[in-house]
């Protein structure tokens, strides 16, 4: 029995590799799990048990404010702050009001969709466990790996470790807290 | 028996030649920014971008020091080459937007090795695009409150039923969204080069501007959702934006502006010069780098139907145009179109525009001059010459004679207005030759997910059975890909 692990991490050559053994993993009660790969895999999701997202509900609340941005700003310069009489069009012109709060709800859903994706990610984060592993370094360039966390609740080391052995990776490490 | 999708996907074109896999791709095009001694050809290619960048430099020195005076515009023609320069600028950007996020949308597969450096077009011709109408204004450091709605003390604000205000909303919209959209495809490739970087200062900045990027499979997940999300609103964003510079022309009551159909023909002439654009930069680029795996000849073939698709349309726009002035009953949109094509002082630029625009493009319907990557250069330049003519010839032949004929004066630009234009061409190679030198040009992790063994239940030999299938099945004689 080791301590202070934040988990271990099993290496894999392939995607299809990676997807199999997150299934199994998942079949095993495992749900403190991440896998990490040089692109995304969307079979990945289903076999990790990961949950849709609640961004895009997100960036539409972020377009929803800007239009509502958009429209109440000139409102309120041309109809209340300070009307001015162009020949005799009105006030309320709001057909002219159309493009600068379409341009405003595509910034602001744009920016929710950027600024919100990184939020929840929880980035920026610099430094992660996983880095302590010099292997990882090859999980942005071309090989999959397999991380299931010591605060899992069925983690036993030794148990853990022979299940993921059991999958056939390259090698499986220790990541130190 | 696999579905018919996966039966066109195998009986596309490969989108990478050559025998690559993940690592290799990763290498392929992160060595560039890493490894590779920088090239001879660079600092040659960016010592001249830079010198003529100076013209630039010296242009808005003066402009500021002298007032916009230095240019030729005068009274009618008060708008002209800040505009025309505007306008082309703008134009160049938008194939970027196309490529990033409409190809993305219609699942073709080809944008990926291109979209990155498209995008990074895009950005780079918004800058110079957004210094013209700036500088115009004379004193841009008081542009705050003349153009956003920046509270005041004089309690005034700007006039939103103008497009001009439009103009602002939307190309600083388009700028931030395409800045954005750029960085977070770049988001997991600088994750790449920060954990493959030997140089520690590299690897520092790098591992900064990548944010923490470990690949996760949570992460990803949300990245995909934001970035098919980004795509999403760039789509209706990058028509919108030259709609909206065309509304500059179309709400005034000018003849030869004066039209509704304005804005599908600016949106149109804005991806045909944008596609001439890429492929300026590309055909040299993957010669000089050795990219011909990623930017392949089908890339190529497909850019230039592209560019042959919207020139008909703005050919066919060139055509509506005379058709309106004559059908306008109106005297002086009748005027103003006998005046561009045949009895005004600027013909000569209209039947250059037709040359460039509308007869070079035709070559393009011949697999010979398509399929050579030095055609195809060749014709994107006279395209890009074409372009601008085009909003020369809208512009400056509508002003320069109006309504009456007391007002009437010719225009001629200055010397400032030449050097200020090719300022800013210098100084957009400047940037792309930083952007080459400093960035992965071709979207990694994306060019990873094409190869075969990114597919994860795939096997590449169900998809030879599946095309066989299909060759027995409707007895096909024509090997597929032909």
């Amino acid at each position: 029995m080791k301590e202070n692990l934040y988990g271990l991490l099993a290496e894999f050559d392939s995607p299809t590799e990676l997807v199999d053994a997150a299934n199994a993993v998942r079949e095993a009660g495992y749900t403190k799990t991440d896998a990490f790969s040089p692109f995304p895999i969307h079979e990945i999701d289903e076999a990790l048990g990961i949950k849709r997202s609640i961004l895009p509900v997100l960036i539409f609340f972020g377009g929803i404010t800007g239009t509502l941005l958009g429209v109440s700003l000139q409102v309120f310069v041309h109809y209340i702050d300070y009307p001015l009489n162009v020949g005799g069009r009105p006030f309320l012109s709001w057909l002219s009001f159309v493009p600068p709060a379409y341009e405003l709800t595509i910034l602001l859903a744009g920016f929710t969709a950027v600024f919100g994706m990184l939020f929840l990610n929880g980035l920026p984060r610099p430094y992660h466990p996983v880095f302590n592993v010099p292997r990882f370094a090859l999980a942005t360039r071309e090989k999959f790996f397999l991380l299931i966390e010591s605060a899992d609740p069925k983690y036993g080391y030794d148990d853990t470790r022979a299940l993921l052995q059991r999958l056939d990776p390259q090698e499986v490490f220790d990541v130190p807290e | 028996m696999r579905d018919l999708k996966e039966i066109q996907l195998a009986m596309q074109p490969p989108m990478v030649e050559g025998d690559h896999d993940f690592g290799s791709v990763s290498d392929k095009i992160g060595d560039i920014t890493l490894k590779k001694k920088t090239p001879f050809h660079w600092f040659i290619g960016f010592g001249i971008a830079f010198i003529v960048a100076q013209l630039l430099m010296m242009t808005v020195t003066t402009l500021l020091a002298r007032g916009i005076g230095i240019w030729g515009n005068n009274q009618p023609v008060g708008w002209a080459f800040d505009i025309i320069n505007f306008v082309w600028w703008i134009g160049i950007g938008h194939a970027g937007t196309l490529i990033s996020a409409i190809l993305l949308l219609l699942n073709q597969k080809w944008r990926t090795s291109i979209n990155r450096f498209a995008e990074a077009m895009t950005l780079f011709a918004v800058a110079c695009a957004a210094m013209f109408p700036l500088l115009h204004t004379g004193r841009p450091w008081l542009a705050a409150y003349w153009l956003f709605p920046y509270p005041n003390t004089m309690g005034i604000w700007p006039q939103f039923r103008s497009p001009l205000i439009w103009d602002v909303f939307a190309v600083s919209t388009y700028a931030t969204i395409s800045l954005l959209f750029w960085y977070v495809g770049l988001i997991p490739d600088l994750a790449t080069l920060r954990d493959r970087a030997k140089n520690k200062y590299f690897k520092f900045l790098y591992g900064i501007f990548s944010w923490g990027w470990r690949g996760s499979a949570r992460h990803w997940h949300r990245y995909e959702i934001a970035y098919l999300i980004l795509a999403g609103i760039s789509t209706p964003l990058v028509l919108s934006v030259h709609s909206i510079v065309s509304f500059d022309f179309s709400v005034s009551q000018v003849p030869g502006w004066h039209a509704t159909f304005f804005p599908p023909y600016f949106v149109a002439g804005a991806i045909y010069a944008g596609f001439a654009m890429v492929l300026i930069l590309c055909i040299p680029l993957r010669v000089w780098y050795g990219m011909k795996d990623f930017i392949t000849d089908t890339h190529l073939i497909y850019m230039g139907k592209v560019m042959l698709a919207t020139g008909l349309i703005v050919v066919y726009s060139y055509v509506m145009e005379a058709f309106f002035g004559w059908y306008s009953a109106s005297q002086y949109e009748q005027f103003m179109i006998y005046n561009r094509i045949w009895t005004g002082p600027y013909w000569y630029m209209y039947w250059l525009l037709i040359l460039c625009n509308g007869m070079s493009i035709q070559l393009l319907w011949f697999k010979r001059f398509r399929e050579s990557p030095f055609w195809l250069f060749l014709i994107s330049i006279v395209v890009s010459i074409g372009m601008w003519l085009e909003r020369f010839v809208i512009i400056v032949t509508s002003l320069n004679r109006d309504f009456l004929p007391s007002s009437w004066a010719m225009y001629s630009p200055t010397m400032f207005d030449w050097s200020m234009f090719i300022g800013t061409i210098g100084f957009f190679f400047t940037l792309i030759y930083l952007f080459v030198r400093f960035l992965p040009i071709i979207s990694i992790f994306e060019v990873r997910t094409l190869l075969p063994a990114a597919n994860v239940h795939g096997h590449p030999s169900d998809f030879d059975e599946s095309v066989l299938g299909v060759e027995y099945t409707y007895d096909r004689t024509d090997p597929p890909n032909k």
